[in-house]
């Protein structure tokens, strides 16, 4: 082996470009993501802790009875998120089985939305794409669903896969504005995505005041979905009498459109050209792929699964358009996407863990008095921290790596070539 | 300041970027430091600039050794840089350029923009440079904020002035000036390191020339040398690699290049209406120093750079217009300059850079949906066949190393039905047995039949794979030497030398046959007539 007569390519030393940086998003590993989310869990709990009355209380004579503030704390902090528990997997206190699983179904159905548009954002990131924009193709998608839903008369099944494929196509469209863009003048798929999100806010405001979504009245919401366009419910109630689950078949949808993206990822030739284009786009080029067209194709894909993310809301949990209907789910999807490290299966327990988050964050806050903000600061502190992979590893202190791993790897490499 | 490099040594990873480099510098001594690109100067300055430490070896200012832990050192010792790249914020004023980074501040850490005046228009003054110190850096041109970054090195008190590839990015005129500028820092007593591939100013400033090849410092040249001298050192003639093929059988005109023109990105020709037949069968390979040309049209043939008229016919039929993807599917086989940045995807498994430009043809796709069975086998096919080192073929292409990479990507150019193969650099930063083993691949498609275009700045590359080889010289194309025709000596090396320098063919053999006959006699009077 004579790499030694190798002209210098300087591979290692360089600055870390923008295209590394996405690529260290997506190609970061599981055990990171498992770590921020403990991280960030502890420094949830000592917000909690300084939070807390009584904790406050017992520090004012910290230094006569320390113990009366750690335990204080740590009464605080373990029933808070003891309460999150409770409100979000299994809540043993309840009387009837139904109302013991509720929480886990609540859950579930705050997730579905966040694994929906989390997969797109996702898509969008592997062909390295950042689409800020899955908030406002939440909205347009709910707007077609909706309408479709409440507006047009239809049998059974059909109306509800029409609605659904409206959704799709609503939300894809308003993802199809920057990727055009983008493939076509250059735009920045970030600020055109954001500023989409403003359109759309003001968009749907505008809709509802329409005769058609408002009929004779002044409120913010549009007639219901019709029964024939609405998800059913997941969870009869010959299976688990009694129960009140919102739970509905869109969880369904989700663990498909998972199953679908993994197989587009890995298994098609779209796929590939996305993955390409994502991880080297003068190869994609080289190689013959259109990375303007497979711009436009990615964001098409992305935003016809944040337009099924809506069609969770209004076909399913909330059975109408509303002003609010994507509440926050379009942010704390980029959220989702990036704790799953843009993989579909990984966008998908991560959805759970933050619809976990959502539902339980509600009883923690009636039950302990913890204000619901200490769930976003947890969401946030993720993102920072898997955002920046070397603050984990420092952390727990972890070896890098890509580094010791790599030159084993070459020169295991080397022994083989020489 | 005597400036002296001793031994130095970089190492990248497993490369070599720099292997033992000696230089030294005398106070008011312009050396040029000639080499080709990749052949590790600029390294070797990043080195001496403090931004890279060297694995071994050490720099010495006036026989004190120095260690830099940044750029900061080094220009407190007073060695000063002035970048390809300017290193220039477009919206400053050219005061506020020179003042960034030690920022003249009165009491209370108030700026005091007007001594950073003052001193642009000291120095300027001094060197008769005329620059306006209120003007702001976009508004200037080029050549203008070239002497920005002098002044900004000048105004820290450099004794050693690095220029990197100063003329690069530089009209003939802006040069002439430069080159005036060197002569007087030079008379004020700066070194003056000048990183080039220019032969032409090596020789109009240079005191003394080294001349790097491959990281290492393969000879030192006078300014007197003939440019011949010059270019043979710089792209080596040390090592003869002879490839053992049969003579072409060329046949039809199967490629064309009809006035092709490139434009580059500051608008310019690059490639200069060239006209350029290939017969089937045959191997024409494009030589020339780097940056003449011969990249984008490469490129162009691919479809990778816009061409500005002229036409590209295979087959008689007209490329233009056509996608690089209808490009590929006719036929057309592409090895570009770049492996790691354009031929393959780093974190694509191998079995995935082998189907790159091929993953949705019928062999791996049906519809939309890939076959992994077929890509994983035909992987181990190619491998097979182009007798890549590897533990697994769904292992990331960035484990192998450059030469196994480099068959990668022409198992995957050669492994459909070619009517033409074009490869940039085919074997560069490759060991001696893979560029045997590349040059056989490349000669056994010739030997089926297909046109072959190789661009190579490596001499001993050209030589002994080419049939026919057309010199490149500022985007024209300056003559085309046949091989077959050359005799029993092959080709002379010296012409070559001469035509990469822009001198024609005719002319070029002409001299040649001149310098011959000049020295001819002094043997001839040994034999008694």
């Amino acid at each position: 082996m004579s790499d030694t007569t190798n002209p210098p390519v300087k591979t290692e030393e360089e600055p870390p470009s923008g295209d590394s940086m996405m690529q260290r998003i997506v190609a970061g590993n599981a055990l990171i993501s498992v770590l921020a989310v403990v991280i960030a869990l502890v420094i949830g709990g000592f917000l909690i802790a300084f939070a807390n009355e009584d904790v406050r209380e017992a520090a004012t004579y910290f230094f006569s009875r320390p113990m009366d503030t750690i335990s204080a704390a740590w009464t605080a902090v373990s029933d808070a998120y003891i309460a999150l528990f409770r409100g979000s997997i299994f809540n043993w206190e309840a009387t009837t089985f139904a109302g013991a699983i509720k929480p886990l179904t609540e859950s579930i159905v705050f997730a579905v939305p966040l694994i929906l548009a989390g997969l797109g954002i996702a898509v969008g990131f592997r062909a390295g794409l950042f689409n800020i924009g899955a908030q406002g193709q939440i909205i347009v998608g709910a707007i077609f669903a909706s309408y479709i839903g409440f507006a047009w008369d239809l049998p059974v099944g059909l109306h509800l896969l029409l609605a659904m494929i409206g959704g799709a196509v609503g939300g894809a469209v308003w993802g199809a504005i920057p990727g055009v863009l983008k493939a076509k003048s250059g735009a920045n798929e970030v600020i055109v995505t954001i500023m989409l999100n403003y359109v759309a806010v003001y968009l749907i405001s505008y809709t509802l005041k329409q005769p058609v979504f408002n009929p004779g009245r002044s409120g913010q919401k549009s007639p219901a979905v019709a029964e024939s366009a609405s998800y059913p419910p997941l969870i009869p109630d010959w299976l688990v009498p009694g129960n009140s689950f919102r739970l509905h078949w869109g969880v369904i949808v989700a663990i498909l459109a998972t199953m679908a993206v993994w197989w587009l990822m890995e298994r098609s030739t779209i796929g590939f050209e996305l993955r390409a284009a994502g991880a080297n786009p003068n190869a994609a080029r080289t190689a013959g792929m259109s990375v303007g067209r497979i711009t436009v194709i990615t964001m098409v894909i992305a935003g016809g699964l944040a337009g099924l993310a809506s069609t969770a809301q209004v076909l399913g949990t909330e059975g109408a358009l509303t002003a609010g209907v994507a509440a926050s789910y379009g942010f704390d999807a980029i959220t989702v996407a990036l704790l799953g490290r843009s993989k579909p299966w990984g966008v998908f327990f991560a959805g759970l863990l933050f619809g976990a988050l959502k539902a339980g964050g509600f009883l923690m806050q009636s039950l302990t008095q913890t204000p619901i903000d200490i769930v976003l600061v947890v969401q946030s502190v993720i993102v920072l921290l898997i955002a920046a992979p070397p603050l984990v590893r420092a952390i727990f202190r972890l070896p890098d790596p890509d580094r010791p791993r790599r030159s084993a790897r070459t020169a295991k490499k080397q022994e083989v070539a020489a | 300041m005597k400036l002296e490099l001793q031994g130095i040594t970089k190492v990248f990873g497993s490369l070599v970027a720099n292997d033992h480099i000696d230089l030294v510098v005398e106070p008011g001594e312009i050396h040029a430091l000639l080499g080709e690109n990749g052949a590790g100067k600029s390294t070797l300055m990043n080195v001496l600039y403090g931004l890279y430490d060297p694995s071994e070896g050490q720099i010495l200012l006036d026989d004190v050794p120095q260690r830099f832990n940044g750029p900061g050192d080094a220009v407190a010792a007073g060695i000063g840089m002035v970048h390809q790249h300017f290193m220039l914020v477009p919206v400053f004023t050219v005061a506020e350029s020179v003042a960034l980074g030690y920022e003249p501040a009165g009491p209370a850490g108030v700026l005091e923009m007007a001594k950073a005046r003052q001193h642009v228009l000291e120095i300027s003054e001094r060197f008769g440079f005329e620059i306006d110190p209120d003007a702001k850096i976009e508004d200037l041109p080029v050549g203008v904020q070239q002497r920005v970054e002098i002044i900004k090195a000048l105004s820290r008190d450099a004794k050693v002035l690095i220029l990197d590839e100063p003329t690069a990015v530089l009209t003939p005129q802006e040069t002439d000036e430069l080159i005036n500028i060197m002569g007087e820092l030079k008379e004020s007593g700066t070194s003056i390191v000048f990183i080039t591939h220019k032969l032409r100013e090596v020789r109009a400033i240079a005191d003394r020339i080294t001349v790097i090849r491959r990281g290492k410092v393969v000879g030192e040249a006078s300014p007197t040398s003939t440019e011949t001298e010059l270019a043979s050192l710089m792209v080596g003639r040390s090592v003869s690699l002879a490839v053992d093929k049969e003579p072409a059988e060329p046949g039809d005109v199967a490629f064309e290049l009809d006035k092709l023109t490139v434009l580059g990105s500051t608008g310019t020709p690059v490639v200069d209406k060239v006209k350029l037949k290939v017969a089937a069968g045959e191997i024409v390979c494009l030589a020339g120093v780097q940056g003449n040309g011969q990249s984008e049209l490469a490129e162009a043939i691919l479809g990778l750079a816009d061409t500005d008229g002229g036409a590209i016919r295979l087959d008689g039929e007209d490329l233009a217009g056509k996608s690089v993807r209808e490009r590929l599917e006719a036929g057309i086989g592409f090895v570009p300059e770049d492996r790691s940045t354009d031929g393959a995807i780093a974190d694509f498994s191998i079995a995935e850079n082998l189907v790159l430009d091929l993953y949705n043809t019928e062999e791996f796709s049906r519809g939309v949906s890939l076959s992994p069975s077929k890509v994983a086998a035909n992987a181990n096919v190619r491998t097979e066949e182009f007798d890549v080192r590897f533990t697994d073929i769904h292992d990331k292409i960035s484990t192998l190393s450059g030469g196994n990479a480099q068959k990668v990507v022409l198992a995957r150019e050669m492994s459909r039905p070619l009517r033409l193969f074009v490869a940039s650099q085919p074997t560069r930063g490759l060991d001696v047995g893979s560029i045997e083993f590349v040059h056989k691949r490349i000669v056994a498609e010739r030997d089926k039949g297909t046109p072959v275009i190789i661009v190579s700045t490596e001499l001993d590359e050209v030589v002994s794979l080419a049939d026919r080889i057309a010199v490149m010289y500022r985007g024209k194309i300056v003559g085309i030497v046949d091989v077959a025709k050359a005799g029993p000596m092959g080709v002379n090396r010296d012409v070559l030398g001469l035509m990469m320098a822009g001198v024609s063919l005719a002319d070029a053999e002409a001299q040649i046959a001149k310098d011959a006959s000049a020295t001819t006699p002094k043997s001839d009077e040994e034999v008694p007539s």
